[in-house]
């Protein structure tokens, strides 16, 4: 999609608009050919109104001043036209997600363009934003817009498209019509067929092993994301987290695994104190941690696959000591794991950055499983992940469940959190609004996520 | 659907299994295979190559710097023959003495078969390359640890220098017995980098100041030091005017290996000591991995327990102990005798474009230092044999580093084919 959005160039082969060939050295020659792009990252001014942001890169000029009424006047005129209504004087940064995606529609529309690209578009959205956006699509669609639309939830998919192509390592391996079903799609997807059901048999809760209560910690700028929050996960339970992206679900984790100072309330495990106490020793615990990011903190791309499989147990037995490291022994547990996990590579000796997303994050669940957990802290752990290896972290997270472990389950993907978690907690603005069964129903939760709390809401 | 799904008893999903290697038809025989990576960028075919044109246009310069060639080029057009055949005698000559210098001297190994000139004199060359590349195997192991970890040690040189004067205030101050003063000395050289490389080490752990800018700042320091020192009473030699301390006791000099014409000290051994180790540390040691980890990525380095400050200091002062050595052994060794404010050079700033040339690279780190060594070397023999200035050798080895670190330059001159190991190391990068 960077190739025909001008971002990057083709190796070979050719792109054709209607039935002529065009060469696209740049994002100004595809908007030419008429074609836009709304990225999974926006690309926004934050401190910019909307009708600036949108001006941006095709000013109206009007005796070498910008014309700000234009400007303004267009936005309006398209957002009437489509159906989508943003507010042209409205700082981008004061906007939720969802409409800062709308801004980002706009942008594309007002340079007329005839086919819109929408890479991941619901990855930060809740399912009540996500519908909009749907809804969106179709009276897009129905003007005549041809609309590009990449996603990993197979849902959505079916809900919106008219055609569906299937890529999988790069190339196109099937098309497929909207009526298909989702497991049909998985299997051309992965090459194989996937349950996508999760196999939670009930389990009785054991003990509480993670308390945490009137927590408070501040995000990187110093305001408050986390004001009071309170949660006890038990062992042989998973307590899913909910709730969109930026609502604290990161700096709770982060304050949770000693990465974060916490600024009021307590966090213990087995009721120790886990305040003030540096990662390395939490972890040695008995504490488990997929982080959010997986490229930025969860691996060392440079590292070979075996040196990231000891990332945090290099210096313990089997692997080391305080001086030296036993690179036999690293070694032979990397082939283990490897095998233990279905990590797809050629060597422990080969680069992390040679997996694909889905290898990468088995690599990181392979090394945190790698030895007896109390507590097992997973966030997003299957974003950008392929559908068989969400298949196979789930299977190992219910496996950690089912033999005792406590399981913190942090994602934004509110069928993952459904399909695993025991109870579900939603966060939002910080707090948790509310603890419900996992078969609450989706509206019900998603209603909650953006924070409207209903009569059945309280625990 | 045009592909239904296979069994899922029995796939393993074949593309993903294969190696990513077999893409382009990998050559199948050992000598194919060698051609195959000569021609292509790999670090090794670069370094040459970013060699062979530092070389050619240090020719150049040489032909426009020599004024005896300025008149033939004047008929150039009429009869070009002259002023080439001149110029080509005239840096055939200078490089031809460049090499006599450092390597080998032909003369010198007939005259010692003839038995007119003595044995030594065949071992001159190589011996005065490994002189001059002892200390920048110390700074150049110092900047590429600090590399290694994410850090960009512009403090080598100040680093070096302090280590220089404790080592030479403990040569000549101290009263020890030979063997134990060397020992005392080279610690106190060691203890002199170290405490040069903690400071910015701790200052950047503690309030994140950047290392670049305090260890510029250190380099002042320890240089400006190291020239008051020189005038105090007590450190200043009474016997002489200019400003240069006593002379260092034989009983703290580092020995020399092949007798007393020849200056190939204890301290070359030392070094290769040291890189070994380094390459050790690396690779082996978990202080090694924690300080690959923090460099590459400090981030998850943290996510995985470990502390990024403590690593940062850690690695600032063995950087800086390991410069303070090389430091030491110019003072201790054969290129000094006493404290002078230009006796350490440049070694440090030398040492990072070994660094850099040796691409963080302990074993890579002596290789360079031994390629700036026979440089410097040969570069004397030049300036004395065929009046090319001393400065033409440092301009060949800043030519040289400058297309190693821009390896799409010497791909595209030689149209090589791209290969991953061309490019520098990240974390050689990544210091910024």
């Amino acid at each position: 999609m960077n190739v025909l959005y001008g971002m990057l160039q083709p190796d070979e082969g050719e792109i054709l608009v209607g039935d002529t060939p065009i060469k696209i050295k740049g994002p100004s020659d595809a908007i030419a050919a008429g074609i836009g792009m709304v990225h999974q990252h926006f690309m926004l001014v934050p401190v910019f109104t909307v009708a600036e942001n949108i001006m941006l890169g095709a000013e109206r000029v009007k005796g070498g001043f910008l014309d700000r009424r234009e400007a303004r006047r267009e936005v309006i005129d398209v957002s009437q036209r489509y159906g989508l209504s943003v507010d042209p004087d409205a700082m981008v940064e004061d906007l939720p997600v969802g409409i800062q995606q709308r801004v980002e529609i706009v942008k594309a529309l007002i340079r007329e363009v005839d086919l819109l690209i929408l890479d991941e578009p619901t990855a930060v959205l809740t399912p009540q934003e996500t519908e909009d956006l749907l809804r969106v699509m179709r009276s897009l669609r129905d003007s005549g817009k041809s609309l590009v639309f990449i996603t990993h939830k197979l849902k959505e998919v079916k809900a919106i498209a008219d055609r569906i192509t299937v890529i999988r390592r790069g190339r196109t391996v099937g098309t497929a019509s909207p009526d298909t079903s989702e497991e049909e799609l998985a299997a051309l997807m992965v090459g194989r067929s996937v349950i996508l059901a999760v196999d939670k048999q009930p389990r009785e809760r054991g003990a509480p092993v993670l308390d945490v209560s009137g927590l408070a910690v501040d995000d990187d700028r110093g305001h408050r994301v986390v004001d009071g929050v309170d949660l006890t996960v038990h062992g042989g339970e998973v307590l899913g987290i909910a709730g969109v992206q930026g609502n604290g679900q990161t700096e709770l984790v982060e304050a949770i695994m000693g990465l974060r100072p916490t600024l009021a309330g307590t966090v213990t495990l087995d009721g120790r104190d886990l305040r003030g106490r540096s990662t390395k020793d939490i972890l040695a615990t008995g504490v488990g941690y997929v982080p959010e990011d997986r490229s930025a903190d969860g691996l060392v791309k440079e590292f070979t696959i075996g040196e990231n499989l000891v990332l945090d147990l290099y210096d313990r037995p089997p692997f080391g000591s305080r001086w030296a490291m036993d690179l036999d022994a690293i070694s032979k547990s990397a082939k283990e794991r490897i095998a233990q996990f279905d990590v797809r590579t050629s060597s422990e000796h080969a680069p992390s950055s040679s997996l694909s997303g889905g290898n990468q994050q088995k690599v990181i669940v392979a090394r945190e499983m790698s030895r007896p957990l109390k507590l097992f802290v997973a966030s997003q752990p299957t974003r950008g992940v392929d559908v068989g290896s969400i298949e196979f972290i789930h299977g190992r997270i219910m496996h950690e469940r089912d033999i005792g472990t406590a399981v913190l389950l942090v994602s934004s993907e509110l069928d993952e959190v459904m399909a695993l978690a025991d109870r579900i907690a939603v966060m939002y603005r910080g707090r948790i609004i509310a603890v419900v069964p996992p078969d609450t129903p989706r509206e019900d939760i998603g209603l909650l996520m953006a924070g409207v709390v209903g009569a059945e809401g309280r625990p | 659907m045009n592909d239904s799904p296979p069994n899922p008893a029995t796939t393993t999903e074949a593309p993903t299994t294969a190696p990513p290697a077999d893409k382009e038809g990998e050559p199948r025989s050992l000598g194919r295979l060698f051609l195959h990576n000569l021609w292509t960028a790999n670090t090794v075919t670069v370094t040459f190559l970013a060699v062979v044109l530092a070389m050619v246009i240090g020719g150049i310069l040489i032909v426009v710097a020599s004024e005896d060639l300025h008149p033939l080029y004047g008929y150039f057009f009429s009869r070009p023959t002259d002023a080439l055949t001149a110029s080509w005698d005239k840096v055939s000559e200078a490089y031809l003495n460049l090499f006599r210098g450092s390597i080998l001297d032909v003369a010198a190994i007939e005259g010692w078969i003839n038995g007119t000139g003595r044995w030594h004199l065949a071992f001159f060359p190589i011996a005065e390359t490994l002189n001059y590349a002892t200390p920048l195997v110390f700074t150049g192991l110092c900047v590429a640890l600090a590399f290694r970890g994410g850090l960009f040690n512009i403090g080598a040189q100040g680093q070096a220098v302090m280590g220089m004067v404790l080592a030479g205030l403990a040569g000549f101050a101290l009263p020890l017995p030979p063997g134990l003063h060397l020992l005392v000395a080279l610690l106190a050289g060691a203890v002199g980098g170290l405490v040069w490389g903690f400071i910015p080490g701790f200052l950047k752990a503690r309030t994140g100041a950047h290392e670049v800018i305090t260890t510029i700042m250190l380099n002042y320091v320890a240089a400006l030091f190291l020239n008051w020192l020189l005038l105090q009473n007590g450190v200043k030699d009474p016997a002489r005017l200019d400003p240069i301390s006593k002379v260092v006791h034989s009983s703290a000099q580092l020995p020399r290996l092949l007798g007393s014409d020849l200056r190939v000290t204890l301290g070359i051994v030392l070094a290769v000591l040291a890189a070994w180790g380094a390459a050790w540390m690396l690779k082996r040691s978990t202080f090694g991995f924690e300080l690959r980890a923090v460099g590459a990525n400090p981030d998850a380095a943290r996510t995985a327990g470990m502390s990024v400050g403590r690593t940062t200091v850690v690695v600032m002062a063995l950087a800086g102990a390991l410069a303070g050595l090389g430091g030491s052994t110019i003072v201790l060794g054969a290129q000094a005798n006493a404290l002078t404010g230009p006796a350490a050079g440049t070694i440090g700033f030398d040492g990072i474009m070994v660094a850099l040339l040796g691409r963080a690279k302990p074993w890579g780190v002596v290789g360079a230092a031994l390629l700036f060594g026979a440089l410097r070397a040969g570069g004397n023999r030049m300036q004395s044999y065929s009046g090319i200035p001393l400065e033409l050798v440092t301009v060949l080895q800043a030519l040289i580093v400058l297309f190693v670190a821009a390896p799409a330059l010497v791909k595209a001159i030689f149209r090589l084919r791209a290969a991953r190991a061309a490019r520098l190391e990240t974390s050689v990068t990544k210091g910024w």
